[in-house]
């Protein structure tokens, strides 16, 4: 098979698998799980320094920006200011350009709030900064951060962390046939049959947190993403049957006794 | 003595400290932090040349995992 290799602002990434760093027991099982996923890229949070306690690990010890890409993300950011002020620490820290932008609008859903997220996405293209944007499954809302200079459309597939798979295959769809930059479906993926739901519908990546973190086996989930990712992938690039709605044999009937 | 604010809590310093000597006195590596010094994001290369004084917030941010 030729290659098929994805593309984000220019970054090649080998996997279509980006995994988030979030609520794992410990930073050795957040390592040991990225590993098993083979994902390239991951997500990460800027927030203060534990000054009480210098010993305390952090996660840079486990995971190295040289190994693997981060992208720094707003999680937990309810404003414009508050994303365009953690985006920009980012990038202080280390250079960092490619970032995940979300702006949240409401706590209870964690749903976007789509109106700040197009003004920050604006803001931000015009510093300088390759923005992957977490967004609504909203087809013209999505064509509108494409507009304004998004690197990559990431349509939620249900609320964050709520496990529940992609609720809308008919706007994910549209989606992925209209945007000319990488769609990533993000948030609410509850299992690994979903990540290959959201490869079979074209998407170029799926990004996962909560269902491998989550799981009873996060580093066993990982491999399974992992897994399911390609398969989804494959299939998808293979192209399924069509639908017929009689049955049709598989064996031949010629030579029937 | 200088009293400012560091990470949303009080602490007090020596006068004419700068951000440099403060990131050494909490042993942290500047190659993985950022600075926000009273709400401006301070270059690396200034941490030796800034000096705190009263009143001053000072946040200090580095990644953590996050989803």
């Amino acid at each position: 098979m030729s290659k098929d290799i994805l593309y984000i602002a220019n970054k090649k990434l080998k996997s279509r698998l980006i995994v988030g760093t979030g609520k794992y027991k410990n930073f050795s099982e957040t390592a040991k799980a990225v590993q098993a996923s083979g994902a390239d890229m991951v997500t990460v949070a800027v927030r203060r320094v534990n000054i009480t306690n210098k010993k305390k690990p952090i996660l840079t010890d486990y995971l190295s920006p040289k190994k693997i890409i981060f992208l720094p993300n707003t999680a937990g950011c309810f404003s414009s200011e508050e994303a365009l002020r953690t985006l920009r620490l980012a990038r202080e820290m280390g250079g960092w350009k490619l970032v995940k932008l979300e702006v949240l609008g409401d706590k209870k859903t964690l749903f976007p709030n789509m109106i700040e997220t197009i003004k920050s996405t604006k803001v931000l293209v015009k510093e300088g900064f390759k923005v992957m944007v977490y967004c609504t499954d909203d087809p013209l809302l999505a064509r509108k951060l494409e507009d304004v200079g998004a690197s990559a459309i990431m349509p939620l597939a249900s609320p964050i962390g709520s496990g529940l798979g992609i609720q809308n295959k008919t706007n994910i769809s549209i989606i992925i046939k209209q945007s000319k930059v990488p769609v990533i479906v993000d948030a609410g993926i509850g299992t690994a049959s979903d990540a290959t739901i959201a490869m079979e519908l074209g998407c170029d990546g799926v990004l996962i947190n909560s269902a491998i973190a989550n799981s009873k086996k996060p580093i066993l989930m990982a491999r399974a993403f992992k897994d399911a990712v390609i398969s989804g992938r494959n299939s998808f690039i293979a192209g399924r049957m069509k639908k017929n709605f009689f049955a049709s044999p598989s064996s031949p009937e010629e030579g029937l006794i | 003595m200088a009293k400012i604010q560091l990470n949303g809590k009080k602490i007090s310093i020596k006068s004419n400290f700068s951000i440099y000597e403060l990131l050494k006195k909490y042993k942290l590596n500047n190659k993985k932090i950022a600075i926000e010094y009273n709400g401006v994001i301070i270059p690396k290369a200034k941490f030796k040349n800034k000096f705190l004084k009263n009143n001053d917030r000072l946040e200090i941010v580095h990644f953590i995992g996050g989803g």
